[in-house]
């Protein structure tokens, strides 16, 4: 964990290390610190649940559970790492989520079967993100007002679709999909969505011109337009892309739990924010990393998986959960900045 | 998270029915309601005296609550002598207030209220009360008796006893039986009540142990999360009892992901998919425990015998009682045709 690493260079648009080209060893010497520290971190977690509960979770299954829980909030919070690098914020993601699951579980829309559930989810996660998109980029309004009434309007149109009733998918082939005959060599679908999610995400933000305005947008809007960078269609793309994820997300979490409901994605706002600060991502823009936002979930959702298993109650839970936060922060900004 | 919520809350109102005049058209699901529920009037079938009935309750944001208003508004149909005044639901307790202080300067005869927030609504309740409006209170109790003439609502205690019970009779011949329980939000204190109620039940058969137990929110999406992490932890039990329907449809589909059958699952509160899954019999849920929500409905009934002046049909008393606790009854494959209609969606 000390090899001698480059400094963050937080002024360059090409700032994520992984983004070096090179060997899988100049790869890992050149590995964020704070990445390794997450990775400590996540090691640690293993440590702990593989000590006290040695059976039910160093299992198969258990590891299968938990990237299946985790496929979710995972999609949600790489479009969310985006939209933070560019120095915004979404807070509409978990109202996002519930209204296309809601909206895409409707009878109606159900009739036009696997398909049509598909394409609403992700339309209505489109439709939400370009709404976010243009009230910030061209309408110039900022990012946490904008998207705030965006998670209250789009509650409050869940709760209209569904009266909050839960609607019961009744189409086989989706049903199927979240079920263990669907799983090839062992990898649930939803993990294959939320791994190739994230290669997407990795791939955009480091080795693309996308990803380097991004970056550059967050860093320093003004110094990005002067270089001839669109940063309002930029921002209008940002914005579409978390709600693209958020669709996603949404089919996701019809497949996993076979309904829609209005009360779906819960503070997934918070989440996804918390995901990806802890993985490194700056909340004030200008440097992100999808790698680190995705060990932040793993992260979060092994604890959550560990407390079950040793059944913790929900007070211990909440209690462990912010000391671990913390904790984890703390040792990142320690080993950050002892190299 | 109350900051958040709060906050939500406030921007619903507007934000929400600005967005949502313009799709209700083409999204709304239908929602045709029968009478449920055993429909003998309280006091008696006679036409009397014309009673306008004021109801305010929160808001519906759950198919519990939503099945609460529905069951207000069958019932008061019902009735040639019964004007039903029904508020817009809300959950802030300002807005509720309000919302009541026009019902009784509408001088409406006899309050029904749910409210939001029990502790928060009793002076509203007391306003009523010296107004000379008698009020009934639904299910979530005013923190004085003053505040209103009667109450009826549901028994979490008496759930987790029903559930336990009928666990404990079917478990009862097992040696070192294993028994988990998936709770609802544990913020509430109703989930602790039920939580006790069960545990109080579980220790009249001294062969069953509770090995384990784990809240979720109320939610499909918390009790698919929650009952699978439950299943992982427990490689093997003999009873789980959910203490909430909704909750249920997750945990359901958590099993049969899990591939698991080799238990029995007692669920909570009486929801239609729960009924349904009970008389087909095709899954681990093989009970439910009731919390009806045909108490809206009975209260009605009581709110026109007490603008009647009547008492209840089959007591001695001339009045209406002060306060009716409803019986958590069990639902399983003998019975479930009686209730099926009086399940929620």
């Amino acid at each position: 964990m000390t090899q001698p690493v480059s400094p963050p260079r937080d002024d360059t648009p090409k700032l994520s290390p992984q983004a070096e080209p090179g060997s899988w060893r100049t790869v890992a010497a050149r590995a964020d610190v704070r990445t390794l520290s997450l990775l400590g971190v996540l090691a640690a977690l293993i440590l702990i649940g593989g000590i006290t509960k040695p059976e039910e979770f160093l299992d198969t299954r258990n590891l299968q559970l938990v990237l299946t829980q985790a496929s979710v909030i995972g999609v949600v919070t790489v479009g969310m790492t985006f939209v933070i690098t560019s120095g915004g914020i979404d807070l509409s993601v978990g109202a996002i989520v519930a209204l296309a699951s809601v909206w895409a579980t409707t009878v109606a829309t159900q009739e036009y079967g696997f398909a049509g559930v598909l394409f609403t989810a992700v339309l209505v996660g489109v439709g939400c993100g370009l709404v976010n998109g243009m009230l910030i980029a061209y309408g110039a309004m900022v990012p946490f007002i904008a998207t705030l009434a965006m998670l209250a309007s789009a509650r409050g149109l869940a709760l209209q679709i569904t009266d909050g009733k839960t609607q019961i998918v009744s189409i086989e082939g989706i049903l199927e999909l979240g079920e263990r005959d669907s799983y090839v060599l062992g990898v649930p679908p939803l993990v294959m969505v939320f791994a190739v999610v994230t290669i997407i995400g990795w791939l955009v933000l480091n080795r693309t011109t996308f990803g380097r305005r991004t970056v550059a947008v967050g860093g320093n809007a003004e110094a990005a337009r002067l270089a001839g960078i669109d940063v309002r269609r930029q921002r209008l793309y940002l914005y579409l892309l978390s709600g693209l994820c958020c669709g996603i997300a949404a089919f996701l979490l019809i497949v996993l739990s076979g309904s829609g409901q209005n009360t779906n994605g819960n503070l997934y706002e918070l989440d996804a924010i918390a995901a990806a600060i802890i993985g490194g991502t700056l909340l004030s823009g200008g440097r992100g990393t999808i790698t680190g936002s995705v060990l932040g979930v793993l992260i979060f959702t092994t604890i959550t998986n560990i407390f079950a298993l040793n059944n913790l109650q929900s007070d211990v839970q909440q209690i462990a959960k912010g000391a671990i936060i913390v904790a984890a922060v703390l040792v990142q900004r320690r080993t950050a900045s002892t190299t | 998270m109350p900051e958040l919520t709060s906050r939500r809350g406030l921007l619903f109102g507007t934000a929400a029915v600005s967005a949502g005049v313009l799709l209700t058209g083409c999204t709304s699901n239908d929602s045709s309601d029968e009478p449920a529920a055993n429909d003998q009037p309280a006091a008696d079938d006679k036409p009397g005296k014309q009673v306008t009935i004021g109801f305010a309750g929160p808001q519906a944001d759950h198919g519990w609550l939503n099945a609460i208003n529905d069951n207000a508004k069958n019932r008061a149909k019902k009735y040639k002598d019964v004007t039903l005044e029904i508020t817009e639901g809300s959950n802030d307790t300002a807005a509720q207030i309000g919302q009541i202080e026009t019902l009784i300067n509408k001088k409406v005869d006899v309050l029904v209220v749910l409210p939001a927030d029990g502790k928060a609504l009793t002076q509203v309740g007391l306003q009523a009360m010296r107004a000379g409006i008698p009020v009934i209170n639904l299910d979530r109790i005013f923190n004085s008796p003053q505040a209103y003439r009667c109450w009826i609502g549901g028994d979490n205690y008496g759930m987790g006893l029903s559930a336990g019970h009928y666990i404990g009779e079917k478990l009862k011949d097992k040696k070192n039986a294993r028994v988990i329980e998936l709770a609802g939000l544990d913020n509430l204190e109703l989930t602790q009540q039920r939580t006790d109620g069960f545990d109080a039940a579980l220790k009249n058969y001294p062969n069953i142990k509770k090995v384990a137990r784990q809240a979720a929110e109320f939610t499909v999406e918390s009790g698919q999360a929650k009952m699978s992490q439950l299943l992982q932890a427990q490689s093997k039990f003999d009873a789980l009892w959910n203490h909430d329907d909704d909750q249920g449809v997750g945990a359901l589909r958590a099993i049969k992901q899990a591939g698991r059958d080799d238990f029995l699952m007692v669920g909570g509160a009486g929801a239609l998919s729960a009924f349904q899954a009970i008389e087909s019999d095709d899954s681990v849920l093989k009970a439910t425990v009731l919390y009806p929500p045909t108490m809206a409905a009975s209260a009605i009934d009581l709110a026109r015998a007490l603008g009647q002046s009547k008492g209840v049909g089959g007591l001695a008393e001339f009045e209406i009682p002060a306060s009716l606790t409803l019986y958590s009854a069990v639902v399983d494959k003998d019975n479930v045709k009686q209730y099926m209609s009086t399940g929620f969606k």
